[in-house]
């Protein structure tokens, strides 16, 4: 088959175009692989304390052994579902909260304030308190999750939605429409982006709420092997249940950046 | 019978540090059919008035009835079309332009056979499917302008709708608009800056003044320039000697308010 002048020229840009990937990728690998294999070489020659910092091969053997023998399934499982609740929680909430400070400006004025303060304060802080009025059981861990994400939520959802155009809302009301057509018609859809941004961000957040609350109370949950590995001075443990919670992370996050790209092809 | 009417309207602006008057005394009335151009620099209160007469805004003090009747208790539907489009771009074509019926939830199969019907009129029949960021823009400023027919309004409010787009879009879109609000026989305000295309279309223009918003003259367009559509009538030997007289008259004004401002 002939290719023509132009297809050729396209070929050419197809195949730089691989081998930038190839290049990141091969960089990406290699951090990687230096990383685990100085860290495991340091570690065997007793370089670095390995009773402190352990090694990637301990830590492999530790995850299989304990995933195979089913006592590490309840503890992912059981953060897994906090970290999700609190996360679901936090955004519906917040969205809730700023389409209620949209209707009413009034509202929005009187809790200005209280939003400024909730959104200063650091959160975590307030573990003791959710403890003692919800009792030392998973509810205040999902209530951690929650409380940590909501109120950046409310604020960022709340900005989006007045700096969305006035002239949309103008067209509607030519029409005659109603605030809450409004805000189904304009408001919701044109801030659709904003708010599906700070799911990411709401992913982040909700495991530090959850792994901050399993820290203070719970008896199970991969924030409670790191506590429980910490003061049995077992870091394999903690260095595993790290490893388990970088990777469930970063899947959650992979899962919403799945879903922002789904529902942008099915709103635009 | 006038269809709408203005008396001695006067709008303030009020913020926290102060207040401003946009327009003072604006009296003037439409009959059915009529077409006004409103004209003038920046900061008149061309646009004020059109958001008065569209609902959008109360009017400080003075009178607007339509039908004889105070604006508020009359429900004869007003049109908007605005400088951009504003077409949702989350909606397809169709589904915009079915908006009106869809706010007012009267959407049925007569409606939307009448939208395909006016968008095909426009030259948009096979775009139906479409997103606006597809199109260009006057095929969106087209969209808009069936938009806001639907509704069958009986007053139409143009706020500078031509002037976002280039020359040649821009001639076209006068013709089609022109065209189309004579056939469906509306009555229209237009704002503009562009003294040619308040010429071309209009029946009489009026020429504001700034500081507060005011009318300061009023030109009726020769019966031969009527008559014409804007690109014709944009070439008519009546067309050059109005564009100079409004065209001296705005410099004049002009002049006069920077004395007025440096004393």
């Amino acid at each position: 088959m002939k290719l023509t002048k132009d297809e050729k020229l396209f070929q050419q840009y197809q195949r730089g175009l691989l081998k930038e990937k190839r290049i990141v990728f091969t960089w990406q690998l290699s951090i990687a692989v230096i990383f685990f294999l100085s860290w495991e070489i340091t570690s065997r020659f007793y370089i670095i304390d390995p009773l402190l910092f352990s090694s990637p091969t301990k830590i492999f053997e530790l995850i299989i052994t304990r995933i195979s023998n089913g006592t590490m399934f309840s503890h992912i499982s059981i953060t897994l579902f906090e970290t999700l609740l609190g996360f679901l929680i936090g955004t519906i909430g917040g969205v809730l909260i700023a389409t209620s400070l949209w209707y009413s400006d009034r509202f929005a004025n009187i809790m200005d304030p209280y939003l400024v303060i909730f959104n200063a304060m650091p959160k975590v802080a307030l573990g003791p308190i959710l403890i003692v009025a919800l009792g030392p059981g998973y509810m205040s861990i999902i209530a951690m999750g929650f409380i940590i994400s909501v109120i950046v939520t409310t604020l960022v959802v709340y900005r989006a939605f007045l700096e969305v155009d006035q002239n949309y809302t103008m067209v509607l009301r030519s029409f005659g429409a109603t605030k809450s057509q409004i805000f189904k018609e304009a408001i919701f859809p044109a801030a659709l982006p904003v708010m599906i941004s700070t799911l990411k961000v709401n992913v982040g957040l909700s495991w530090v709420g959850v792994i901050v609350g399993e820290y203070l109370v719970s008896k199970q949950g991969l924030g409670y092997l790191i506590i429980y590995g910490f003061q049995v001075f077992d870091f394999t443990l903690v260095m595993s249940s790290l490893v388990i919670i970088a990777i469930l992370a970063a899947l959650m996050y992979k899962g919403v950046e799945k879903l922002e790209h789904w529902l942008i092809r099915h709103t635009k | 019978m006038p269809i709408l009417e203005l008396r001695e309207v006067s709008h303030y602006y009020f913020t926290k540090k102060g207040y401003t008057k946009a327009l003072e005394n604006i009296s003037f009335s439409m009959e059915a059919g009529q077409f006004i151009s409103l004209l003038g620099p920046s900061g008149c209160g061309k646009s004020t008035i059109l958001s008065i007469v569209g609902r959008l805004l109360e009017n400080t003090s003075g009178k607007v009835l339509i039908h004889n009747e105070p604006i508020d208790k009359n429900e004869a539907e007003i049109g908007y079309m605005l400088q951009q489009d504003y077409l949702f771009p989350w909606k397809t074509v169709l589904d915009n332009v079915m908006l009106g019926p869809k706010i007012q939830k009267r959407q049925n199969k007569e409606l939307e056979d009448r939208a395909k019907k006016l968008l095909q009129e426009v030259g948009l029949g096979n775009v139906l499917s479409q997103y606006p960021k597809e199109l260009s823009g006057g095929m969106r400023q087209r969209a808009a302008l069936v938009r806001t027919l639907m509704n069958n309004p009986e007053i139409f409010l143009l706020d500078e709708p031509f002037s976002a787009l280039d020359f040649q879009t821009k001639l076209k879109l006068e013709d089609l608009v022109a065209t189309i609000l004579k056939n469906y026989h509306k009555t229209t305000i237009l704002v503009t800056h562009d003294i040619g295309e308040a010429i071309a279309m209009s029946d009489s223009i009026i020429i504001m003044h700034a500081n507060p918003g005011r009318i300061a003259h009023v030109y009726d367009v020769p019966e031969v320039l009527r008559n014409e559509t804007p690109m014709i009538a944009r070439k008519h030997e009546a067309f050059q000697p109005l564009f100079d007289k409004i065209w001296q008259d705005l410099e004049e004004t002009e002049s006069k308010e920077k004395i007025g401002d440096s004393t």
